[in-house]
């Protein structure tokens, strides 16, 4: 089983991807934690991190910036860091709102286009905002080039597949691809729809409704020559994407419908081409009984009243159920990764909401095989 | 109030990963038990419904998994395409078949969600549009995750808002009046007794707040029994410290561990049900090797029992 450090050997940016509940903030949060302790500097960011954990790292929700994990707090928990731990939490209307500014003419045009209701609802709706300013945050920090390590919790999209997806259909959009045909950068769209003169012009403004289309109309004309700059922008992204640099890690439980997830994920990686590192595995239930029968392990309990020594008894035989269940999930999952190992990390006790909670899924994810053993076995008996 | 099942309507959402759609999957059951026609729809292309039944089937077919149960897998493309054909004749056989018209839809913020809880809709109404198709007592939506699950609820209202006129805004108006209709429409959280999950349910019932609407009953699922005292709990850890073999150990290890999740889980209970004010529904976490037929039909009878209970506290 590898370390992560070494899937992340030579990477500068590492993409968490994977469906929801499965630990990526969590994980990402570990990963991170765990590269800064063995000296780097590293910024992880979150996406929608849970409230306590968010706390414990300093999170703020007002700024839309990494931020430095005071190494006291890291102290206190009784990690030594030899790099730098910094952390941000997303803000996609933020994010968009910044790269307006950054792009438009000139101040004025920039708030008109962010006073626009269509460019409202794109930056704040299900549209995949969440997905295209992730990959936008990352693209600004990379290019900045302050670390030496970038890591990406993704949001918890429906489907993992989602967040590839997404900034594509997006960034389609801002190119105007769909209505350059009816809409010129200095005309105003209802000119041109006014002229009306093929049938599907008219039924596309019976049927849509023409405010809509106004809307749009205004702001690609908003938009402009900004349209260019998207596109520039989409390929330096897809550039860092695929670069050597990069690694995506694939993030699932031993759940079966997130392994269809991760599954999926990964051959969507393959055809796209964009670098695989290994996949860790949260919350697994490891099978300790194996085949041995617990029979006897009443009677080898004969300490303890008959009743809780019952009870211990069909609560193993439980557990056991549960880790042949994630065994038979995991099965599926190692024939699709091939001799690519899994990393996998136990089912604790309690939610990760704080540091203390980072740093014990931080020992799973970067220890040496007989490490692990160890602590796999601390964690069952 | 209409008991759940008593609606025409009912959006299961929740977190990721908490079981929405296995819950999703036993309601219908559910509702099969009771003599419903009962179709659980999917979005974004999944089929888990297909899968745990093992049926196969295209996309955007209602096909039956079992009795008076059906499923369809709705994505965004498909729903289009049938809401052109039916609503405006040949023109729309025209646009249906148009590139231009498709990317230009599929782009516009929000379309998707529209044309999908669009098909939703329809396959709730008392006469269908879609030709040849029967009519559904209840339709049960396995949502998408949260976060998104509010937005594809939203959509309709915010649309009509957008577009103002024309057969779109029409369309979105009639939809947002239906779910916004508690004798036709319910939406129930899944949860697990989680932090995050639990955090996710309360912001859900801010958000559907937001629009006018209410979280009609939230499912808590996978709850550990309580099968260790407090009490009992240093007994077990002493035995665990004088254990003679590994798997003694680890089966007192294994019951420590359960005693300290039941407990952490029963303070994330505590702490849904302060911030709800309301009544919870418990699953039980089910201990099996999958979660096949058996354990659906178990679901449904745990379901079956705590929406007794629910629906018996006066409102």
């Amino acid at each position: 089983m590898p370390r992560v450090s070494e899937l992340l050997e030579g990477k500068r940016v590492c993409v968490c991807g994977g469906s929801g509940g499965v630990g990526k903030t969590t994980t990402s949060a570990a990963i991170a934690l765990g590269m800064a302790a063995e000296g780097a500097k590293v910024a992880v960011v979150t996406i929608d991190p849970a409230k306590r954990l968010a706390n414990a790292l300093g999170l703020q929700e007002l700024e839309n910036e990494p931020r430095r994990v005071p190494p006291a707090r890291l102290a206190k928990a009784g990690v030594e860091i030899q790099g730098e731990l910094w952390a941000m939490m997303l803000d996609p209307k933020r994010t968009f709102d910044e790269l307006i500014d950054r792009i438009a003419a000139d101040p004025q045009r920039a708030q008109e286009l962010k006073s626009n209701r269509v460019y409202r609802e794109l930056s704040t709706a299900v549209s995949g905002s969440q997905e295209f300013t992730a990959v936008a945050k990352l693209y600004e920090l990379d290019r900045d080039g302050d670390f030496d390590l970038l890591v990406l919790d993704t949001p918890p999209s429906r489907n993992a597949v989602d967040f590839l997806d997404a900034p594509g259909r997006l960034t389609s959009f801002l190119e105007g691809r769909a209505l350059k045909t009816f809409v010129r950068p200095t005309g105003i769209g209802m000119r041109v729809l006014g002229r009306g003169a093929s049938p599907l012009l008219g039924a596309l403004r019976r049927i849509t409704g023409v405010d809509l289309l106004s809307d749009l109309s205004t702001f690609f004309a908003l938009l402009g020559d900004m349209t260019e700059d998207f596109s520039e922008r989409a390929a330096q992204v897809q550039r860092m994407l695929t670069a050597s640099t990069t690694a995506f890690l694939l993030v699932t439980s031993a759940q079966r419908s997130a392994i269809d997830e991760a599954i999926w994920f990964r051959r969507t990686l393959s055809e796209s081409e964009l670098p695989f590192a290994g996949v860790i595995v949260n919350r697994v239930h490891h099978d300790v009984l194996g085949d041995a029968e617990p029979d006897d392990l009443v009677s080898s309990l004969g300490d303890l009243p008959a009743d809780l020594a019952a009870r211990v008894a069909e609560n193993f035989t439980d557990y056991h159920l549960l880790a042949r269940r994630d065994g038979r999930n995991l099965a599926r999952l190692q024939a699709e990764m091939g001799d690519r190992p899994l990393l996998l990390v136990p089912h604790l006790d309690d939610d990760v909401h704080d540091i203390e909670g980072l740093l014990a899924v931080k020992r799973y994810l970067f220890a040496s095989d007989v490490e692990r053993e160890r602590l796999i076995a601390d964690v069952v008996a | 109030m209409p008991g759940l099942l008593q609606r025409r309507l009912v959006f299961v959402t929740g977190k990721g990963g908490v079981g929405k759609s296995t819950v999703a999957i036993s309601l219908g059951l559910l509702a099969a038990r009771r003599g419903l026609r009962v179709i659980v729809a999917e979005l974004a292309s999944q089929d888990r419904v297909r899968q745990a039944f093992d049926r196969s089937g295209e996309i955007f077919e209602e096909v039956q998994v079992s009795d008076g149960m059906f499923t369809i897998s709705i994505d965004p493309q498909s729903a289009m395409e049938e809401y052109l054909r039916v609503k405006t004749g040949s023109v729309g056989q025209v646009l249906g078949s148009s590139r231009l018209f498709a990317a230009f839809a599929m782009a516009t913020p929000g379309m998707r969600e529209l044309l999908t809880i669009g098909k939703v809709w329809e396959l709730a109404q008392f006469e269908r549009r879609t030709s040849g198709a029967g009519v559904y007592d209840l339709v049960i939506v396995d949502s998408p995750a949260a976060g998104h699950g509010v937005g594809i609820l939203r959509t309709p209202r915010t649309f009509a808002e957008i577009a103002r006129v024309g057969p779109i805004a029409h369309q979105a108006r009639t939809i947002a009046a239906t779910i916004a209709d508690p004798e036709f429409t319910a939406v129930i959280a899944v949860s697990t007794a989680e932090e995050m999950p639990v955090n996710e349910t309360l912001w859900l019932r801010d958000a559907l707040a937001q629009d006018e609407l209410a979280l009609d009953a939230v499912i808590v699922n996978g709850c550990y029994p309580e099968r260790f005292r407090d009490a009992e709990r240093k007994r077990l850890e002493a035995a665990r410290r004088r254990a003679k073999s590994p798997l003694v150990g680890a089966a007192l290890g294994a019951a420590l561990s359960e005693h300290a999740r039941a407990q952490a889980q029963r303070e994330q209970l505590a702490r849904l049900r302060d911030g709800l004010g309301t009544g919870l529904l418990e699953l039980p976490l089910l201990f099996s090797e999958e979660v096949g037929p058996a354990e659906l039909e178990q679901l449904a009878d745990g379901l079956d029992a705590g929406l007794a209970t629910l629906e018996s506290v006066p409102v």
